[in-house]
């Protein structure tokens, strides 16, 4: 049984332009020790997607609906205060986007990572003190940073102080929202190199959301593509990126400049669509160069190519 | 035909320690270079390697610490008022942020209607028929609708043509675009890029492309210099600098950009350890030594490198060359 399942999941933000559908239908499962990437656009709704694991949510949430369900146990319909007490950060944590914004600048680092142990647990401030040096230690920072004021540290340094501050409890489940985006590629390399190493010691279960295609192949096991609030696309990373099926991953494959091979990058015409008022049919067919009759009709369902492999095109019901 | 030279071209800045004190920050410190008539140079570095610094300054948009300016054979580094107002008109630039560098109260007509206002280059029949002809370029068609639109109405890909268009609609020489791309959505940035290559090609344009991405770089620029720390660490071809890579701090560069391949996730990439120093604090000797994995005792730390031709246009300034 894998260790996170999300099915048919649902997120609607109702606005002055209407229900925006961030996440629609949207299922997809995490096995122990396995990440997953989740790749799309601004606008596409990952962030959501990952806000919606958290059950951090804005107010003007329209509808939250489908099943979330961790080691079997569903978390969709536990109360808020179960929720928050059992599961938020103790099984499913999570490192926001925006290394340089997302610490509290007038807190010391140890007190900012230790301050989800403190408050739901009764460790001891001593006992905190020492878990917050192995993990300062664990995720390449020296033990002297714990005193040190987040304006002191370098971007990279911050974002090593938020994976720490997401593992303080031991969680299954990480959530990684465009954790280098706000970082230099070197430092980036950096970072990701020290994911791939926690991932393995702490046999961790990561959901990483990025708009790069090419960042996600650098950690994750499988790919899922996320166009318009649907998943366009999920499959092993080797399938995804070699072999992709939606006409939506080769294009975004075929735009990305790449430093070896000398085929020029190509782009998708038109521009992504308004979730408030999303295109008939598949979302992606004003875009999409093979478009044929059904495509503007009816939005095909996720095509089950293979066990693992699943698109979302009306070219495969076809064959 | 060499349109813009830039002659050990240093920016300071100072920048406050303390209450009393400041300290210089060398965000530009002596790059020379220069760019011939149509062609795109790209500058490649990380934050804080003084690449928009640099971009800026060579639109005299900065004020210089020491160095020289020349425009089409002009020392135009003491311009003033009216003289430098005529280098406005042939020097542009296209800015990062497209959803803060157009004016959101302003229709597309009137921000492309500005600088030719500013610059008295046409008005009337004739300022509109130029709008027209520039939105055609950047492919916002029908332009008459786009014309009549502001910017909210537009996508981030639309905005940053209406930033191409505005600073196309003069007809410069030299175009500074930094960062164009930054903000686009994936899928429409390789778009923003070919469209920039072909006006550049097809009116001759001189441009300066700074860029974060390599990769992009390889592929819509006719050279590549690689900043570091305030200072050109390698210049050459697209070819040379991203096939044959010579600094180490450009090898290191290209080694942690991750391109789409599965086999990615089984290995560690290699990678130089340390972030780069704050330009208020440049290492003595190479400014890249305690970095280096190829570090030279007693030479890198003590003696500064300058850029040195190793191949016939293949610039690097380092000590094993």
């Amino acid at each position: 049984m894998p260790r996170l399942q999300v099915k048919d999941m649902r997120l609607y933000y109702s606005t002055l332009r209407g229900v925006v559908r961030a996440v629609d239908y949207v299922s997809f499962d995490i096995g122990e020790g396995e990440a997953l990437g989740i790749v799309g656009e601004s606008g596409s709704g990952k962030t959501s997607l990952g806000l919606s694991l958290m059950r951090l949510l804005p107010r003007n949430v329209h509808t939250f609906e489908g099943s979330i369900s961790l080691n079997g146990t569903e978390l969709k319909t536990l109360p808020e205060e179960e929720f928050r007490r059992n599961v938020r950060w103790r099984k499913i944590a999570m490192v926001f986007q925006g290394a340089m914004n997302a610490l509290n600048p007038v807190l010391r680092v140890e007190d900012q990572i230790a301050e989800p142990l403190l408050n739901t647990t009764s460790t001891s401030r001593e006992e905190a003190r020492k878990r917050v040096e192995d993990l300062l230690k664990m995720v390449g920072l020296s033990k002297e940073v714990a005193r040190r004021y987040p304006h002191e540290l370098s971007g990279g340094m911050k974002q090593r102080v938020l994976i720490a501050m997401a593992l303080i409890l031991d969680p299954q489940i990480l959530i990684m929202d465009e954790p280098t985006s706000a970082l230099d590629v070197s430092i980036q390399a950096q970072i990701m190199n020290l994911m791939k190493r926690l991932k393995s010691k702490l046999n961790l279960s990561i959901l990483f959301i990025t708009h790069d295609i090419a960042l996600a192949s650098d950690i994750c096991d499988r790919l899922g593509v996320v166009y318009a609030g649907e998943l366009a696309e999920i499959g092993p990373s080797e399938t995804i990126l070699t072999a992709p099926k939606h006409p939506y991953t080769q294009l975004l494959l075929a735009s990305i400049p790449k430093l070896t091979g000398s085929e020029m990058p190509k782009f998708i015409p038109g521009q992504t669509p308004d979730l408030a008022n999303p295109p008939s049919g598949c979302r992606f067919h004003p875009r999409c160069p093979y478009v044929f009759q059904p495509c503007s009709q009816q939005n095909p369902s996720l095509i089950i190519l293979n066990q693992q492999h699943s698109a979302r095109c009306w070219l495969l019901e076809k064959s | 035909m060499e349109l813009l030279k830039l002659e050990n071209l240093s920016v300071h800045f100072q920048v406050r320690k303390g209450l009393f004190k400041t300290t210089p920050s060398k965000a530009v410190d002596g790059v020379s270079l220069s760019m011939n008539k149509g062609e795109t140079l790209a500058v490649v570095g990380e934050s804080g390697s003084g690449k928009t610094t640099l971009g800026r300054a060579s639109l005299r948009l900065l004020k210089l610490t020491s160095g020289r300016i020349f425009f089409d054979g002009v020392d135009v580094t003491d311009l003033k008022d009216k003289e430098l107002q005529r280098l406005r008109k042939r020097a542009q630039a296209i800015f990062q942020d497209p959803y803060s560098s157009i004016n959101p109260f302003m229709s597309i007509r009137e921000v492309l209607m500005e600088p030719l206002a500013i610059h008295k280059a046409a008005e009337g029949k004739e300022a509109e028929e130029r709008v027209y002809k520039a939105l055609a370029d950047v492919k916002l068609t029908p332009e008459e609708e786009f014309a009549a639109k502001y910017p909210h109405m537009l996508s981030g890909g639309q905005r940053q043509r209406v930033g191409i268009a505005r600073a196309l609609i003069l007809n410069p020489d030299y175009v500074v675009a930094d960062e164009p791309v930054s903000m686009v959505d994936a899928s429409s940035r390789a778009e923003i890029l070919h469209l920039m290559r072909s006006l550049q090609q097809k009116y001759g344009i001189t441009f300066l492309y700074i860029t974060h991405d390599i990769a992009s770089a390889k592929f819509f620029s006719d050279r590549i210099a690689v900043m570091y720390l305030g200072r050109i660490v390698e210049l050459g071809s697209p070819n040379d600098v991203v096939k044959d890579p010579l600094h180490p701090y450009t090898q290191a560069l290209i080694q942690a950009v991750p391109e789409p391949d599965p086999a990615n996730r089984l290995h560690e990439r290699k990678v130089i350890p340390g972030e780069p120093p704050t330009p208020t604090n440049i290492p003595k000797g190479c400014r890249f030594h305690p970095r280096c994995p190829s570090f030279m005792k007693s030479k890198c730390d003590v003696i500064d490198p300058s850029l040195a031709e190793v191949k016939p246009g293949h610039y690097v300034s380092c000590h094993l060359y």
